[in-house]
């Protein structure tokens, strides 16, 4: 008893010490607001809001509520994370494996980027990309097309935009593919299961995947038109291009440079991973007969992945959470909208403060779930 | 049961440093402010991030401008030595927050006077030490010499966190004109950004404008637009709750713009103490007891007069012999058909 009694004490004492401290503040806060004539809540968030943003995946401008804001802040992180960890994830597995390439030049190219875009600070990276490389860029009236569509300016990255008749229809044989695919592929495992053979399944899926939308084109009544931009004068020396989708600068300097820094260290998660996989394991995998696709495919891959996907899972979080280095270059994320202007004109520091890092915060728990969740079921079953 | 008890001791002693902590807190004593500064020695004062005429630090580190004077003043006044200032550069994001935290004491930061940030969020104005408002400047070479020729998808580059965002959409929306907004956090990174032509015009108060212009690469190439599109009274902003350092901080910038209504300058501060207008004697302290009713002596005015100098003086060294704003316009005298009027100091 009095063993169980020792070790329920100090746990006792910490949690009753982590109230009191906690209290202290939330007290000592409420006082000095008293004081200084700041009230508390969260009624500011469904007033009008009374700027506008640049750059918005859903509807907004300054007649919309606080909330709203938020949101098109938060989405504006999620995008720009999304796209970053997408880019960055697809670099840091060729730069990983290019690491371990028996070529010299691809070797050594590859150890170079690494070693230079992880050892300088990301914010650093930031400026470089948006202000050294937006002066390089040209002005809307100079730019020469893309292929005759896309445009990349000093004012953003315009692209032409698709214009859909029966999207619907498109998106059904999309998913209809799908569905035809992995059926496939499960009446193929069967198939080898029982008789032994093999089906090109490959080539199936890749039929299907082309050949269902393009029905939907011929009989479906699909079709499609692109608006190209057109270049628009707003006065002597200064233009613009209309129509079209516009990526504003400061997404594409962010994403760029956030997938960049955040690619070298997935690569050397990669190279961890493909090196941890005892050497002994290709040799008896290919002693069994099996080609080098399937070696890699079936025996090195699953066993590097528990090595690769934590992690990965860490670099993932970080660049989410390095996402809010965007306020520096104008990108409108959660913290340039909603912990910089709104916070600006509410004064309501801590009630804004509180939700951006619980917004941060369960972005980051969702990614790990996420990344827990595929970590567990490539995790070896024992039986 | 020995360790326990070492723990249950410290354990105590925390939470008695927690509680005292909290009842200084809540003692409302006179002026804690006035206190603190005399007892640290040093004036802590939130300046911009470098603004020329208003605030701004040389190579060496040493700042000047209009703002930058009016905490010297309070420190000639206070602690008798212009010089015991600690600036504190901050963002238009940062600064209120500095403020309210206890961080600083006197935000003088080229900050607009508005209802809702007097009324709202824990802080008072205390005069105006500009008078100001918001304009445009875009390239000569785009041909635009008025507001009226902005266009349909016009970009505006401009900082965060300010009162200019707000005018800006007023502004658009008023003429039916949409426009994309790029706002940056920092002032020099609007510059930089406009500079190399990611935006049309370049929005923020017109003394902001003049002086960022001195920053590009070629100040010539850029013009500010004629029309004005917004009031924009800048003043030295205190804590709300510390009524005496208030008055201190008003009461400081009042004397600089009376000493020039006066006449009275650094030069001729000292021999002003034998003139025959009781106004210009109260003011340098050579009659009344005007310093009493802050608990300061009878000199705070004197040294602010002759440490920093008059309105005019200083309004001259920062902001007109810069080439920022030679002419003073709305910031003249009221008896020079200026609108600087500021209540007597009797």
């Amino acid at each position: 008893m009095d063993l169980k009694l020792q070790k329920i004490i100090p746990q006792l004492i910490t949690v009753l010490v982590v109230i009191l401290v906690f209290g202290f503040f939330t007290y000592n806060a409420q006082i000095n607001m008293e004081n200084r004539g700041i009230d508390f809540g969260y009624g500011f968030l469904s007033q009008e809001s009374s700027f506008d943003v640049q750059f918005s995946l859903i509807e907004y401008d300054g007649s919309h509520s606080y909330f709203r804001a938020y949101l098109v802040g938060l989405l504006n992180t999620i995008l720009v994370s999304v796209i970053g960890i997408i880019i960055a994830t697809i670099l840091g597995v060729i730069v990983g494996v290019a690491r371990l390439s028996p070529n010299y030049l691809i070797k050594q190219f590859a150890a170079f980027y690494v070693e230079f875009f992880r050892n300088i600070p990301l914010l650093l990276q930031i400026f470089f990309w948006y202000f050294a490389a937006l002066r390089a860029l040209p002005l809307p009236q100079d730019a020469d097309a893309i292929l005759g569509v896309f445009f990349l300016t000093i004012k953003g990255l315009y692209v032409p935009a698709f214009i859909w008749e029966n999207l619907n229809v498109f998106l059904y044989s999309i998913i209809a593919a799908i569905i035809a695919i992995v059926v496939i592929r499960i009446h193929a495992r069967k198939v080898q299961e029982t008789q032994g053979k093999q089906l090109p399944v490959f080539w199936i899926s890749v039929g299907l995947i082309f050949i269902l939308p393009l029905l939907s084109f011929l009989i479906g009544g699909v079709s499609l038109s692109f608006e190209i931009p057109k270049l628009k004068q707003l006065a002597t020396t200064s233009f613009k291009y209309e129509g079209g989708i516009s990526l504003p600068p400061e997404l594409i300097a962010l994403t760029l440079s956030l997938a960049l820094y955040t690619a070298t260290f997935i690569a050397e998660c990669v190279r961890a991973g493909i090196q941890g996989v005892g050497k002994g394991q290709k040799e008896a995998a290919a002693s069994i007969g099996l080609n080098p696709n399937q070696v890699l495919k079936l025996v090195v891959m699953p066993q590097a992945l528990r090595i690769i996907i934590p992690p990965t899972t860490n670099q993932y979080l970080n660049l989410t959470k390095n996402s809010s280095l965007a306020a520096a270059i104008a990108y409108p994320d959660l913290v340039l909208v909603f912990a910089g202007t709104a916070l600006m004109q509410t004064g309501k520091a801590i009630e804004i403060v509180s939700i951006t890092m619980l917004t941060y915060l369960s972005l980051s728990i969702s990614i790990s779930i996420l990344m827990n969740w595929y970590n567990k079921k490539i995790a070896i079953k024992e039986k | 049961m020995f360790k326990y008890l070492k723990q249950l001791t410290s354990l105590v002693a925390m939470v008695a440093v927690l509680f005292t902590f909290t009842t200084e807190t809540m003692a409302a004593k006179k002026s804690k402010t006035l206190k603190n500064t005399q007892k640290k020695g040093f004036v802590r004062c939130g300046v911009s991030q470098g603004l020329p005429g208003f605030s701004n630090a040389d190579a060496a580190g040493n700042w000047t401008g209009i703002d930058v004077d009016v905490c010297r003043a309070v420190a000639a006044a206070v602690l008798g030595d212009a010089n015991k200032v600690k600036f504190t550069p901050l963002s238009a994001k940062e600064r209120f927050t500095a403020l309210t935290s206890g961080e600083i004491d006197i935000l003088s930061r080229n900050t607009t006077w508005t209802l809702s940030r007097d009324a709202d969020i824990g802080l008072t104005f205390v005069g105006v030490n500009f008078y100001d408002g918001q304009g445009f400047m875009v390239r000569k070479s785009s041909g635009i010499t008025s507001t009226s020729q902005f266009k349909d998808g016009i970009s505006a580059c401009t900082n965060i966190g300010t009162t200019t965002e707000l005018n800006m959409r007023d502004f658009f929306n008023s003429k039916g004109i949409s426009y994309e907004p790029v706002a940056f956090e920092k002032a020099d990174e609007v510059v930089a950004a406009y500079d190399a032509g990611r935006c049309d015009t370049y929005t923020t108060d017109k003394s902001g404008l003049a002086a960022q212009r001195t920053k590009m690469s070629n100040p010539d190439e850029h013009i500010v637009l004629p029309e004005t599109v917004s009031k924009e009274p800048l003043g030295p902003v205190v804590r709300q709750g510390d009524s005496v350092w208030e008055d201190i901080v008003r009461w400081s910038l009042n004397a600089m713009i009376e000493a020039e209504e006066y006449g009275i300058t650094s030069a001729n501060a000292d021999s002003m103490k034998t003139s025959d207008n009781p106004a210009v004697k109260r003011l340098v302290g050579a009659e009344g007891e005007l310093g009493a009713a802050f608990g300061l002596d009878n000199e705070w005015s004197l040294r602010i007069i002759k440490q920093v100098g008059n309105y005019g003086e200083s309004y001259k060294r920062n902001i007109a012999d810069t080439g920022i704003l030679p002419d003073r316009g709305p910031n003249e005298l009221w008896t020079k058909g200026g609108i600087l009027y500021v209540p007597p100091a009797r």
